[in-house]
């Protein structure tokens, strides 16, 4: 279980999924989904998944598009991933409760220990669990309901396993993120904010907390590909797409922390977030 | 009413072994009662020894020698088992059984049996009950002051006057002597040689057992954290810290501050057993079967000092993960189990470990061959690691799991839904199913309270917000409810303090619990293990698979039958008994010595706490002959209400939508780490943690009973005083202004000064924090020397409820009469006594008790009894608006605002015929008579004492009528044991014959519970 912590953004791996046509065309706009400029949207995604690979190490695997399932790239949501073991979700949404399907082969081949969500009146999100290398977070929120927080705690048992109040339409993890094991990063909204507080007050353990401007740029990736001493990294987008996010996060600089700036403004108007666009995982996790 | 087990037990051991009859009898009704009263004499007589324990007790006759001649005379209205009681009380003393018990109570019982009086007039005196309680205060206070005279004096006398009931008593005497000389060879020396006495006491009893097996010793079974049984016998009034020292030193174990002992109340409850009380009276009729558990777990374990401690540490975790107390991961339990492994294994060895079966051990509640795999694979990997160093790693690991050290109650929230609150070090934590809902940090909370089933917190105002808010939760029972508040109040104390508490001073009419954490905090117990000074002791690690056959949770119960055949005190039969006839069988008992106090006092108190006594109203009346000494007798009441409703939020402001609550968090921990004695300062800081807590929260805490309030709290006024159980409201914030708020610090600080009775304020300590814990009564009320305590009558009116302090002012008004053991005699009195109690707990029917006097709600008339005094006082009713402060809902609450309570008032009385008899009979020639008055904040007392010429003997009789106001927070038990309490220290000459309770409850709109 290593030092309290320590296991944050601990990974190996790094799982991405393409971004299909359907996602700027006809389906995705069925679903609800604005129009993007789907070629601007899969320039981002290949520039994320290169840093993934070239700038952090990782191992990549990338799943291949289906245009059946528009929002396929954002498989943060279906999947929670510690440790040796991957909870998969039942995404709130009935359309996307497929794209669940692929991550899990994927997910089983990498060796994890694959936990489902069998109760029917279970909705889970995985974009609204926030691990903190000490604890979870569960969001209820729009999508995610009690019932699939239980299971998030009956999964994780080592853990203690919270609930956070989530109004509008986010997920937990769309506003706040972990900058580092002790940091917390939030935006600046209302509902950020009192996410942040019921947080503190839940909490056993003390975090320090960095408020951005914008509730996106907190939605941002702590990864530790390395061993244990290599300085960690963050990947966020202030110094990409949100540039009045990037001072508030320079405190992390002095942590040794090395930033890695990412753009991902067209996905996000599909509602993606960095820490929806990959899954991170080691396959090694107590080495 | 079955609460006081312990002592009823005690008695049917008693009953039995002497073969009398007793044990048939006190099932009986008064007709019976006083049939054995007239054979109780006879019995006496015979087991009477004579002179030879005469001799014994001589020294303390002698000093009271001076003390005299009346004694005779008063003598003949000493009823018989008076003198058996007493007379077992001194064999008692000489044991050197108790310590507690004083001198005086001793040499009259000598008195007593001595004088023996004559059966014919007590008798008489049955018949008029009037008579009858007057004669035993004359008695009583005969007895302390002649006592000694008497012993020496009338011995001779005495065997004459009563042939047969000599001839009884020599032969319980002479076993007592031969009991006392043996105990005198063998374990004399050892009784002073330290300060505890009773560990002496077990010594020599168990030398003399044969004689006293009866009665002296009580066998213990303690299991042990490696599933093995430790026994031992147990002096039966020992308390629970020799068993734990006993215990403690069986295991070679140092840091014990750890550790105690559990004892299975029910199925689903375990106590914790205090050390600073004794066993037999937590347990009641309980078998005398205990946990050696883990009591307080370590944050940081490689912070303990020993090897061995962090065994038993690793003992306990192991069963906490098999019963699935503790929950786990695969992973971690495959780990856990690995180091398990190492540590009672050693290095993995292919030919040996090849072939020992992994499922005779338990590593998970539900054990899979996968996981046994997992273990065995990773037990390879620790090779090389010692045993302790093994231990050192598994608790590393096990530190770290969220349960870890959570002690789960069980309970519902406002919408009757489950949820669960752990006790840990760090707080109160709320689960609904697994799932953390609430966090309460230590720091936050103002304070804690319970009330019958419910439990109470108040917590600091959140951020932003500017009202204190307490939050209630339904526990299953009273005594849930009490043992939570009682492990908080414990959890707090030990990792959050430096040093233990003092316990609030004992103050006549201090309300509420005193109890407090008396063991030594985490800080202290760190710094005392680094004095350990010895080299490391050698243990053996017993196999796990031991611990896992007998950990699950259920070794107690399997035992239980059996044992309870063992322990013939155990039996419930006798809690069934009406009081009355309780106390019977003790004297009856040749035994019975300390018995013979709590026995008749007990069942009352038990009664009492039953019914929780919300109640107010003490006044206390002592009889006594020479009472000029009680004038000197101050009584002074501690209980303060001030209104809360103060706002700890000075800074407020500041932080107010602070973007970063966590950082905030942190920089107020440092300050608060300082110190928890830093009292306001430290609580104003404090408050920079707290934060918004999220509406759904909130309603999901909030009590059952709260409901209605809450319902209310749209901006309607409560009324405080809702009654008894109706507690829970939300304090109200005196100050709408936020720059008021700056006052914040002195009011906190005007807080603590002024306590809070019956709440645990884990901020302010020494000063502020009371704990109320009905049970406290019970106890206190015991330790009393005096034989009997009867709570004659008791009134309910007081609001219990409100935790706002200014909110709901109850009046209380106690009235006591100190008698001695009289009230065994009427069986009708104390079948009253026990209905009154039934009636109080089920709803207060006040009305329908033969004896209760019913009082208007600003009079109550005890005017049936001559000696009880009435109690007029105008039910004071403070209100106060009371809101529940939702953080979402920022209410605003006017603190002011006064509303018209309705009052009700209830009287339920208590008595024993025989004290109405005193009460009534011939009042003889008043001598003098004086009242006096004083006043407190909260309370107003008034002492009437009266002074008497009756056939000869000079009677002084002292009234107190203590009237407490305050609001349902105070815990009327423990008011009212402590007044008794002090009033007997006070007037240690007297005898307390007489308790009315007078409560006044305003009546809250929505009715009671």
């Amino acid at each position: 279980m290593g030092t309290p912590g320590e296991g944050l953004g601990r990974c190996s791996h790094a799982l991405i999924r393409g971004v299909p046509e359907s996602l700027a065309s006809g389906e995705g706009a069925g679903a609800g989904l604005p129009a993007l400029d789907l070629a601007k949207a899969q320039r981002e995604h290949g520039v994320l998944g290169g840093k993934l690979r070239q700038r952090l190490g990782l191992q990549l695997l990338e799943l291949p598009p289906e245009e059946s399932l528009p929002l396929g790239p954002l498989l943060g949501d279906t999947a929670v991933i510690q440790g040796d073991t991957a909870l998969i979700t039942r995404p709130w949404s009935p359309a996307r409760r497929p794209e669940v399907d692929g991550v899990r082969k994927a997910l089983q081949d990498l060796g994890l220990r694959i936990v489902e969500i069998g109760d029917q009146n279970a909705t889970l999100d995985g974009t609204d669990v926030l691990f903190t290398g000490r604890e979870f977070f569960v969001g209820l929120s729009k999508w995610t309901n009690h019932r699939g927080a239980e299971i998030v705690a009956d999964t994780f048992r080592d853990f203690a396993v919270s609930t956070v109040p989530v109004s509008g339409p986010s997920h937990l993890r769309g506003l706040c993120g972990m900058g580092g094991p002790r940091t917390v990063v939030a935006g600046s909204s209302d509902a950020a904010q009192k996410a942040v507080r019921a947080m503190a007050v839940l909490t056993d353990h003390p975090y320090a907390s960095l408020t951005l401007p914008d509730d996106a740029a907190a939605d941002c990736l702590f990864l530790r590909p390395g061993l244990p001493g290599v300085p960690p990294f963050l990947l966020h987008r202030g110094g990409g797409d949100l540039p009045n996010s990037l001072t508030p996060l320079s405190p992390l600089h002095l942590s040794d922390v090395t930033l890695v700036p990412v753009s991902c403004s067209e996905l996000e108007k599909a509602g993606a977030g960095l820490s929806s666009l990959c899954l991170v995982l080691s396959t090694r996790p107590h080495s | 009413m079955t609460t006081e087990v312990g002592s009823a037990s005690e008695v049917k051991k008693d009953s039995s072994q002497l073969g009398t009859d007793a044990t048939k009898e006190k099932p009986k009704e008064v007709a019976e009662n006083q049939q054995n009263q007239s054979s109780d004499p006879e019995e006496e007589k015979g087991s009477q020894p004579p002179p030879a324990a005469e001799s014994q007790s001589s020294l303390r006759r002698q000093k009271r020698e001076k003390e005299t001649s009346e004694s005779r005379g008063i003598s003949r209205f000493i009823p018989p088992w008076l003198k058996k009681q007493k007379s077992y009380t001194l064999v008692v003393a000489k044991d050197g059984g108790d310590k507690k018990e004083p001198t005086q109570a001793v040499v009259e019982e000598q008195v007593l049996d001595k004088e023996e009086p004559l059966p014919e007039e007590q008798r008489q005196a049955k018949g008029d009950a009037e008579e009858m309680a007057q004669k035993k205060q004359e008695i009583k206070v005969e007895v302390k002051e002649e006592k000694p005279s008497v012993s020496k004096e009338e011995k001779p006398s005495v065997s004459k006057v009563e042939m047969q009931p000599t001839e009884l008593v020599s032969k319980e005497r002479e076993e007592k002597v031969k009991e006392t000389q043996e105990d005198k060879l063998e374990g004399g020396a050892a009784k002073r040689e330290t300060k505890e006495v009773q560990t002496n006491e077990l010594k020599a009893e168990k030398a003399s057992q044969k004689v006293t097996k009866k009665t002296k010793t009580v066998q213990c079974k303690v299991t042990l954290l490696d599933g093995t049984e430790y026994s031992c016998d147990l002096e039966k009034h020992a308390k629970g810290q020799v068993l734990f020292d006993k215990v403690c030193e069986h295991l070679n174990l140092l840091e014990k501050d750890y550790f105690g002992l559990l004892f299975q109340e029910s199925p689903e409850q375990k106590n914790w057993l205090d050390p600073a009380k004794e066993i037999k009276r937590q347990l009641r009729n309980l078998p005398w079967l205990f946990t050696f558990n883990v009591k307080f777990y370590p944050p940081d374990p490689s912070q303990l000092t020993e090897d061995i401690t962090r065994y038993f540490l690793c003992l306990q975790l192991r069963q906490d993960i098999a019963s699935g107390r503790l929950p786990c991961s695969f992973v971690t339990h495959a780990l856990l189990g690995s180091y398990t492994l190492q540590a009672e294994l050693g290095d993995y060895d292919p030919e040996e470990h090849g072939s020992i079966d992994l499922s005779e051990f338990q590593f998970a509640p539900t054990q899979t061959k996968e996981l046994e795999e997992k273990v065995a694979e990773l037990h390879k990997t620790h090779r090389g690691l010692s045993p302790a160093q093994a231990d050192s790693q598994f608790l590393e690991n096990a530190k770290r799991l969220s349960m870890y050290g959570v002690d789960l109650h069980h309970a519902k929230d406002s919408e009757g839904v489950d949820i669960k609150l752990g006790v840990c070090a760090n707080g109160l934590l709320i689960y609904k199913d697994r799932l953390r809902i609430n966090r309460f940090a230590w720091p936050k909370i103002l304070k804690i309270s319970y009330k019958r089933s419910n439990f109470y917190i108040k917590v600091r105002p959140a951020e932003l917000e500017q009202f204190e808010s307490t939050i209630g939760f339904k526990l299953p029972n009273h005594r849930a409810a009490k043992r939570l508040w009682k492990v908080c109040v414990e959890h707090h104390t030990f990792y959050r303090l430096v040093s233990p508490e003092q316990p609030p001073k004992a103050k006549f009419l201090t309300l509420g619990s005193k109890f407090r954490y008396s063991g030594r905090t985490q800080a202290q117990t760190r710094q005392a293990s680094t004095l350990i000074d010895r080299p490391a002791p050698h243990f053996e690690r017993t196999s796990s698979k031991r611990v896992s056959r007998s950990l699950d949770g259920a070794p107690i119960d399997v035992m239980d039958q059996s044992l309870m055949k063992d322990f013939p005190g155990a039996a419930g039969e006798i809690s069934a008994y009406g009081p009355g006839l309780v106390s019977i069988a003790v004297v009856q008992d040749g035994d019975g010595r300390r018995e013979v106090r709590s026995p008749t006092k007990a069942p009352h108190l038990q009664l009492i706490e039953g019914k929780s006594l919300e109640e107010e109203i003490t006044s206390i009346l002592f009889s006594e002959k020479g009472f000029s000494d009680s004038m000197k007798a101050t009584f002074t009441s501690a209980t303060t209400w001030t209104a809360e409703g103060a706002v700890v939020s000075a800074n407020a402001p500041s932080e107010k939508l602070s973007s970063s609550p966590f950082s905030h968090l942190l920089e107020t921990r440092a300050p608060e780490s300082e110190g928890p004695c830093t009292g306001a300062r430290d609580a104003v800081k404090s408050s920079h943690e707290t934060l918004n807590i999220v509406e759904e929260k909130k309603r999901a805490e909030v009590g059952k009973d709260e409901r209605v309030i809450t319902e209310e709290m749209n901006g309607k006024e409560i009324s405080p005083g809702s009654g008894p159980g109706e507690i829970r409201k939300v304090e109200p914030v005196t100050q709408k202004d936020s720059t008021s708020l700056s006052s914040e610090s002195s009011s906190s600080s005007s807080e603590s000064e002024e306590e809070d009775v019956g709440e645990y304020r884990p901020h302010h300590r020494v000063t502020e924090g009371t704990i109320r814990e009905e049970q406290e009564y019970e106890e206190e009320v015991e330790e009393e020397p005096r034989p009997a305590a009867k709570v004659v009558e008791r009134e309910e009116a007081v609001p219990e409820a409100s935790p706002v302090t200014q909110a709901g002012a109850s009046v209380i008004t106690v009235e006591t009469v100190i008698q001695e053991n009289v009230g065994a005699q009427k069986i009708p009195g104390e079948k009253s006594v026990h209905e009154g109690a039934l009636k109080q707990d089920m709803g207060e029917e006040a009305e329908e008790e033969p004896q209760k006097v019913n009082g208007e709600v600003s009079h109550v008339d005890i005017d049936v009894l001559p000696q009880i005094i009435c109690c007029s006082e105008p039910p004071v009713v403070k209100t106060e608006m009371v809101t529940i402060s939702d953080a979402s809902q920022r209410t605003e609450i006017s603190t002011k605002e006064v509303p018209i309570v309705q009052t009700e008032t209830k009287t339920i009385t208590y008595e024993s015929p025989q004290i109405d008899g005193g009460a009534g009979g011939d009042s003889g020639t008043l001598l003098t008579a004086q009242t006096i008055t004083s006043e407190s904040v909260s309370t107003t007392t008034t002492t009437h004492i009266t002074k008497t010429v009756k056939g000869g003997i000079s009677e002084t009789r002292i009234e107190k009528r203590i009237v407490i106001t305050g609001d349902g927070d105070i815990d009327h038990d423990q008011a009212l044991a402590q007044a008794i309490r002090e009033a007997r220290e006070q007037h240690p000459d007297m005898s307390v014959t007489r308790v009315v309770v007078h409560k006044e409850t305003e009546l809250a709109e929505e009715g009671e519970d």
